[in-house]
């Protein structure tokens, strides 16, 4: 598995965004919720794509790969529970919170997933509002 | 306590980033899982890990962390240095264990850290 490129694209996106001027609390928000779902598509996914779009009132992250699918939904989202490989753990990951992080930072987070069919999920961050401290 | 105080502390060796001797901390993340330093956010903070890969960086890059112990005594590769450079953050390596370090710097007086409620 190479993971040397895994996180990239949500350092960038990050760069991007606080380029465009947005709250700093608000696009830390979004880059640590980017970069676990970035991760994801990594380790469980096998690739994928993660397409950033952003508006007048908000940001979105739609996550799609092609991998396993997530088999028990409730148990992924516990934090702690983790299906990783002794591998990906022993690179930092797979500590059970990557889809719990999502859900903290984000305004809503939709989850499509069927086992063999592959994972989609939406993420949503207001620009409206400050959203939650962290 | 300023980035100058933790490498004395620490008897740290820096790799990249002297120019920022003097900026000052007031909190502290000692993990391995970049997952559980992602879930601890506090604003100027120095990671103290083990993990030493690009992720590990781009963790603290994205948490607008400034400033990373690799404990240990593990040397970061050229590859990391000038990464830690392109992201404008200091990187030090320390002799000391995870605990030992960690315990050193909460003992001279760095005491900020996330600590969440058990559900």
């Amino acid at each position: 598995m190479d993971f040397s490129a895994a996180g990239k694209a949500s350092t960038e996106a990050k760069r991007f965004l606080a380029r465009l001027g947005l709250d700093q609390n608000l696009v830390k928000r979004i880059a640590i919720a980017m970069y676990e779902g970035e991760m994801n598509i990594a380790i469980h996914g096998g690739g994928g794509s993660a397409e950033l779009e952003i508006s007048t009132d908000k940001v979105e992250i739609l996550f799609q790969d092609k991998g396993p699918g997530i088999a028990d939904l409730e148990l992924a989202m516990t934090e702690g529970y983790s299906t990783a490989s002794e591998e990906v753990r022993s690179m930092g990951f797979g500590a059970g919170m990557g889809m719990p992080n999502m859900k903290r930072n984000a305004d809503s987070m939709i989850v499509d997933s069927e086992p063999g069919a592959g994972t989609r999920i939406s993420l949503m961050f207001n620009l409206s509002k400050t959203g939650p401290e962290r | 306590m300023k980035v100058e105080d933790i490498v004395r502390i620490l008897d740290a060796k820096i790799f990249a980033g002297e120019e920022q001797l003097s900026l000052d901390l007031n909190s502290a993340c000692g993990a391995d899982l970049m997952s559980d330093v992602m879930a601890f956010v506090k604003d100027r903070v120095v990671l103290l890990t083990g993990l030493m890969n690009p992720q590990a960086l781009r963790t603290a890059d994205l948490l607008d962390i400034k400033v990373v112990v690799f404990v240990r005594g593990k040397k970061p590769t050229a590859d990391l240095v000038e990464m830690a450079k392109e992201m404008g953050m200091t990187l030090m390596t320390t002799k000391y264990s995870m605990f030992l370090a960690c315990g050193r710097l909460y003992e001279a007086g760095l005491r900020g850290g996330g600590v969440r409620g058990i559900d």
